[in-house]
């Protein structure tokens, strides 16, 4: 009696876990992170999207991310481990994963896998990315108008196009509204370490910068902008309205929410393609923060109209004529760049100082 | 290229604030090395003392009381350690890394509600005549009193150990255990106190970073400044004042080399990059010819049976 009574409840058990696994059709998607979700910039905004997946599927997702992952070896790892427990769409939100991401995608066929920022794609492997040079030449704007000193402090993390696209951006913006601009730029390698960050500020204002542009994640060079005075600042991927109005007068918002469901609704009905997607302005991937007071009316009609003119498509920011550094011809009069020069964008345009980190 | 645009009194003031955390977290690990017990956990102790003290600054309104707050919270933190190494005899390199572990998670945890808020500031002192003075004045005279705090700590510390009756017994139980044991001396008590000390030191480390050097809270600020601490203290052969010299060298090459990038001097910035973990290692290794070793008893657990 004992025995078959064991026997029942085992069976029963067993049903149970059984029912359980075939209810678990959910739909896995896993996000690694290169900062921690709270750095207020980068990831932040990525974690923005994750959550927006989680709000619009509800039960039908279980999303999972792994914060500050190292780009290298050890992201390969992360990737692995998160497909062997059953990811079926892996978003992997830094340049540095490229590698990474291609090789554990090999391994893994059935499931998908979405690059941020990158230019290697597979059969599962998408890349996409935002136009940030599109409100590089916003802030570009404002900064030509706003500085004073003439010097506009960059701070950059690695010499990647993207990086370097913004930079020439905003320099040909800048330049065009002020010819006498000059900017320095520090290179910091790293993606995030506030105090640094708060070190190359504080070096490009005791240097005579009056105007700051990161390309780093945190918070802390407005901080450092704050506490020095007379600078302004724009946000970086995230609004950081909390410097608002002053240093921070602007900001890029990288805004992932709507392509982060998307994707993941193709996962869902199965039509899910290796794509290449870059958004800018127009379809709503890159927002501008609201420009504030400390910026005069004139300026900020300025930098709107740059906006709206390349939201609506009838001004690309590498227009021509534009020569490289050393001087050779890039873009003849009304050319625009090509997507493909500028996703492997490696040079500075004529006028900037130093030399690009190889 | 333009070296004009660097203003070296500037400079030299900058990179003294940027070596203090470095400084006040390897002071305290070299007297906590000095008693034979290896804690890899400042990092762990120095984020928590971040946003401990962030987050009291920010309720009180007193930076100061911030500070208090860092170093409790910091010599809290070890207190766990102590617990797990000198009582339950746990492995100090496993304890000491999960405790880096821990740390970060915790304070991501406490910090949550703080992210992007500006916390009270602390003034700089100003002495009316000497900080008016040119060049001196704003590096000798114009900082925060924490700076100060940590090179009176440096020198505090090297006193100790080397004149005082406490410093010896503290070295005693940090060469030989037992022989210290078999003398009368309480060898866990020692360790116990010296390791909250350290606790405390990187804390205030910490708070450094949130409160004066960026000054915000971002989870995971301290980006591996306590691990750059640590091998610090091995660097300087545990010596305060080498300790002292280390981190104003890594502080002073780090400011430096960004200012050099600032100013477009033609060195490769890969090299400017790695200029103050190269520069700072090659100077202390010279310095540590005279082959100053570590404590006997560093790592080892000490357990009076034995």
């Amino acid at each position: 009696m004992k025995l078959t009574k064991l026997l029942t409840s085992a069976a029963v058990a067993l049903g149970l876990a059984a029912g359980a696994a075939w209810a678990q059709d959910k739909t896995k998607v896993g996000f690694v992170y290169v900062g921690p979700v709270g750095d207020g910039g980068w990831t932040y905004e990525h974690d923005q999207g994750r959550k927006a997946v989680e709000t619009e599927f509800g039960d039908q997702v279980e999303t999972v991310y792994v914060e500050n992952v190292a780009e290298g070896p050890d992201a390969e790892r992360v990737m692995t481990q998160m497909a062997l427990e059953g990811a079926d769409l892996i978003f992997t939100t830094s340049f540095g994963y490229m590698d990474p991401t291609i090789n554990v995608a090999k391994k893994f066929p059935n499931v998908k896998f979405e690059h941020a920022t990158g230019y290697k794609r597979a059969d599962n492997v998408s890349t996409y990315s935002a136009r940030f040079y599109e409100g590089r030449a916003v802030q570009g704007t404002i900064a030509g108008h706003m500085t004073e000193s003439n010097i506009v402090g960059y701070i950059g993390s690695y010499p990647i196009p993207e990086v370097i696209r913004g930079i020439n951006s905003a320099y040909i913006h800048a330049k065009k509204v002020n010819p006498d601009v000059q900017f320095k730029i520090v290179w910091a390698f790293t993606w995030f370490d506030p105090a640094k960050e708060a070190d190359a500020a504080k070096v490009l204002i005791e240097q005579g910068a009056d105007v700051i542009l990161q390309h780093t994640d945190s918070t802390a060079p407005q901080a450092a902008a704050q506490a020095a005075g007379n600078v302004i600042t724009f946000g970086q991927a995230s609004d950081m309205s909390e410097y608002a109005p002053k240093p921070r007068v602007s900001s890029i918002i990288d805004n992932w929410a709507p392509y982060y469901i998307a994707r993941t609704k193709a996962v869902i009905d199965g039509t899910w393609e290796s794509v290449d997607t870059w958004d800018g302005i127009g379809a709503g991937m890159v927002g501008i923060g609201e420009i504030t007071d400390a910026v005069p009316a004139e300026v900020k009609e300025a930098a709107l109209a740059i906006k709206d003119s390349i939201a609506n498509g009838t001004y690309h920011p590498f227009t021509g004529p534009l020569n490289k550094q050393d001087g050779s011809a890039w873009l003849a009069e009304g050319e625009v760049a090509d997507d493909g020069t500028l996703a492997g964008m490696n040079f500075y345009v004529e006028g900037i100082e130093g030399d690009i980190p190889q | 290229m333009d070296l004009s645009a660097i203003n070296p009194v500037l400079l030299i003031a900058s990179l003294m604030v940027a070596a203090t955390p470095l400084l006040l977290a390897a002071i305290g690990e070299l007297v906590v090395e000095k008693a034979g017990v290896l804690n890899l956990g400042v990092e762990g102790m120095m984020i928590v003392g971040a946003i401990a003290g962030f987050a009291t600054a920010v309720e009180s309104g007193s930076p100061f009381l911030g500070f208090i707050a860092a170093a409790i919270a910091g010599a809290a933190l070890s207190i766990l350690f102590a617990i797990l190494t000198q009582f339950a005899q746990a492995n100090q390199v496993a304890s000491g890394l999960s405790l880096t572990l821990f740390g970060l998670g915790l304070s991501a945890l406490m910090g949550q509600s703080y992210v992007g808020i500006k916390p009270p500031q602390m003034g700089d002192i100003h002495i009316p005549v000497l900080s008016d003075l040119p060049v001196v004045g704003p590096i000798l005279f114009g900082h925060d009193i924490i700076l100060y705090f940590g090179i009176a700590l440096t020198a505090a510390v090297w006193w100790v150990l080397k004149y005082s009756r406490i410093g010896l017994v503290l070295r005693a139980v940090g060469e030989n255990h037992d022989a210290a044991h078999a003398l009368g001396y309480k060898v866990l008590k020692i360790r116990l106190m010296a390791i909250m000390f350290g606790g405390a030191c990187a804390g205030l480390g910490g708070a450094y970073i949130s409160l004066i050097r960026v000054p915000q809270w971002t989870e995971g600020m301290t980006a591996g400044i306590g691990w750059i601490a640590l091998a610090l203290v091995v660097f300087a052969s545990w010596k305060p004042w080498r300790a002292l010299l280390g981190a104003y060298l890594f502080g002073g090459v780090t400011v430096v080399q960004l200012n050099l990038q600032a100013a477009g001097v033609a060195i490769p910035v890969e090299y400017l990059a790695m200029s103050p973990y190269l520069i700072t290692i090659l100077v202390l290794v010279i310095l540590s010819a005279d082959k100053s070793s570590a404590p006997a008893s560093l790592g080892r657990n000490f357990h009076a049976s034995r």
